[in-house]
């Protein structure tokens, strides 16, 4: 079990990490959430001991890791730059960890040779990185990680870096390959939540260094903790709209009528309502202006403003919206959340699945 | 229906064949102008007292009977100073303090760029300054300390009192290049060989050191360069035990200037460089840190 026990780091009066606790077990994969800046690489850094953290302290089956410095650790890490050795061959690049840490060389080479052949670069062993491709170098890199068969693997978006499909695919290997690796705690840092909501068994979700929320996919995204929360994990972003409960209701641009049960039994006041960019359709009877349209793949995304209020609509299909153009719209307020004055989640009426 | 007949062979644009004659000429003329003078000490080399007052001539038993007397004054003969002595002074002492300042050069180097240092108001840059800012000060400043301190350690007119001056003259370039250079090395290089198990000190041999060869041969060379050279320090810090070459090619000189011994000493004087040159040149090649981080 690796236990992360209140972490705090601060440089230069920006906070990265903000008392930041969490029990990982072995042979999960858990995906850390967030946008740039919230604290992923810090945590992760700080893990691997690259990073001396203020106060607290990372331990892993009991025993502390505070003294050890990053070369006792037992972890592996795969950074976003592609880093490499470039002085030696890719087989001795993967080798390399071996060696340091006393196998005979032709016994490491021999490893780092099968490790190779496992990320489909067999052919490539006595290259140099810079005679590879960015995809292949990154391919070296895991390699070099994976053959240390450290107890701990700290993944700091290795992908993030390569075109759109072979980030797919690589994403879809390296699953596959951890699948192989029992008892292996993997830590993998996205600013996506696709890719986090479907690689991780769990999801850390941060924001300014703070951990936002803690929790299994779809628990974590099924019912945001916070607005925050639900900001971070909503790829396309979440509206949030005042809502008044009392003599009338109203969520922005939305009357009673479309609130529904919603709002029922809720004390009068002041809250806020969150709702999924997929809960806004075309149609009904409230008209909107099309700031931009966008199509992503099979989707587009439309980026509206109803009444001064800005709203994000999600279709499932390739459609176009030319800005400017007035398209009337709906919201299906029932599937919303209802978050109280300070930002936490109050009310859910159902329960929400993956997009 | 006539046919217009096709030209076999495009013409180049006159202003094309005007560009390549002038570039080929620039080239022509700066290769005249840097072999010239080597050139000239050659054929000088092998003149006498008659050969250099006739004019320039360069073809031998034609223009001028050639004479090894030049050659023969730098062994010894007559006229002329045995510089084998000298000059394997001046290999050792170029050699040994260029070791020495490289070695400790790069160690400082590599801690000033990879570790923070605080002393007062005092930070890593303004270290790195003060090591390159004794090269700002004229020579003669640094005499008569250097000259103080060596009779103190007895080891003036020595070889060791020399590569000790040396090596604090050198020590700053080595410094200041390669603080450049490991600069230059992405820090993600040091801390991935350290998730991979090594500590600072592998780091820096097993990793930085390898990647750093480009910026070890120019720290190198300046600090060869400047040691073989220097004729300051090797004429204020010695007598008569110890000389260094360029002392001794001074020293060939009389009331008649012999102009053939000093054709013969520059030519062998520069001879060490030149091949070191030509030896370091292919580890100069730039790409040496490619494929470190992408």
């Amino acid at each position: 079990m690796l236990e992360i026990r209140d972490l705090t780091h601060a440089e230069d009066g920006v906070t990265h990490l903000d008392h930041v606790s969490a029990r990982l077990a072995p042979g999960t994969l858990t995906t850390i959430l967030g946008r740039t800046g919230a604290g992923k690489t810090s945590l992760l850094r700080t893990i691997a001991g690259l990073l001396v953290p203020d106060s607290g302290e990372v331990s892993l089956d009991g025993k502390s890791w505070s003294r050890l410095p990053p070369w006792k650790r037992p972890t592996a890490m795969v950074t976003q730059q592609f880093i490499n050795y470039p002085h030696l061959s890719t087989l001795d690049n993967v080798a390399f960890p071996l060696v340091r840490k006393g196998a005979r060389r032709a016994a490491a080479r021999e490893s780092a040779r099968a490790m190779l052949d496992r990320v489909g670069l067999s052919a490539m062993v006595g290259r140099r990185p810079s005679e590879l491709s960015g995809g292949q170098q990154q391919r070296v890199a895991i390699a070099r990680a994976l053959v240390k068969q450290a107890p701990v693997l700290l993944l700091d978006e290795p992908f993030v870096n390569l075109d759109y499909k072979l980030r797919e695919d690589l994403r879809e290997e390296l699953v596959d390959m951890l699948r192989n690796e029992s008892g292996l705690i993997v830590l993998y840092a996205s600013t996506e939540p696709r890719e986090a909501l479907s690689l991780g068994d769990r999801i850390l979700l941060m924001a300014e260094g703070r951990l936002l929320d803690d929790g299994e996919p779809q628990q974590v995204f099924g019912a945001p903790a916070t607005i925050e929360a639900a900001r971070v994990i909503s790829d396309p972003p979440i509206n949030i709209l005042p809502l008044t409960v009392g003599e009338h209701v109203a969520a922005g641009p939305f009357g009673a009528q479309d609130a529904g049960d919603l709002t029922r039994d809720l004390a009068p006041g002041e809250y806020r309502l969150g709702l999924r960019a997929a809960d806004l359709r075309p149609g009904g009877r409230h008209v909107a202006r099309v700031v931009l349209s966008e199509v992503s793949g099979s989707e587009t995304v439309t980026h509206l403003d109803l009444a001064g209020f800005p709203l994000v609509m999600h279709e499932k299909s390739v459609v176009t919206h030319p800005p400017g153009a007035e398209i009337a719209v709906d919201a299906n307020l029932a599937r919303g959340f209802i978050y109280g004055a300070d930002g936490t989640l109050l009310r859910r009426e159902a329960p929400h699945g993956q997009d | 229906m006539t046919h217009q007949p096709l030209d076999p062979e495009p013409r180049a644009p006159v202003s094309r064949t005007l560009k390549l004659a002038l570039k080929y000429g620039f080239i022509l003329f700066w290769s005249a102008f840097v072999v010239f003078p080597f050139l000239w000490a050659l054929t000088t080399s092998f003149k006498d007292a008659n050969g250099v007052t006739n004019g320039a001539t360069w073809l031998p038993w034609l223009q001028y009977q050639p004479s090894t007397q030049g050659w023969a004054s730098l062994f010894g003969g007559p006229g002329g100073t045995n510089i084998v002595r000298p000059y394997l002074n001046s290999i050792w002492v170029t050699l040994g303090a260029s070791a020495v300042s490289i070695t400790l050069g790069t160690l400082a180097a590599y801690g000033l760029s990879r570790f923070t240092f605080r002393f007062l108001f005092f930070r890593n840059a303004d270290i790195t300054f003060f090591f390159i800012s004794q090269r700002i000060m004229p020579p003669i400043v640094l005499a008569i300390p250097f000259f103080l301190m060596l009779r103190a350690l007895g080891l003036l007119d020595s070889l060791a009192g020399l590569i000790l001056v040396y090596v604090a003259l050198l020590m700053p370039i080595a410094v200041w290049v390669m603080v450049d250079f490991f600069n230059s090395i992405p820090r993600g290089l040091d801390e991935m060989a350290w998730m991979d198990g090594c500590d600072p000190v592998t780091t820096f041999f097993r990793v930085i050191l390898p990647n750093a060869v480009p910026g070890l041969v120019v720290a190198g060379m300046f600090c060869v360069i400047f040691g073989w050279n220097d004729f300051f320090f090797a004429f204020t810090l010695t007598f008569t035990q110890t000389q260094l070459l360029p002392v001794s090619i001074v020293a060939l000189n009389s009331s008649v200037t012999p102009w053939w011994a000093l054709s013969a000493s520059a030519l062998v004087s520069i001879a060490p460089l030149v091949l070191l040159a030509f030896v370091v040149e292919r580890f100069l090649s730039k790409g040496g840190l490619a494929g470190a981080v992408r």
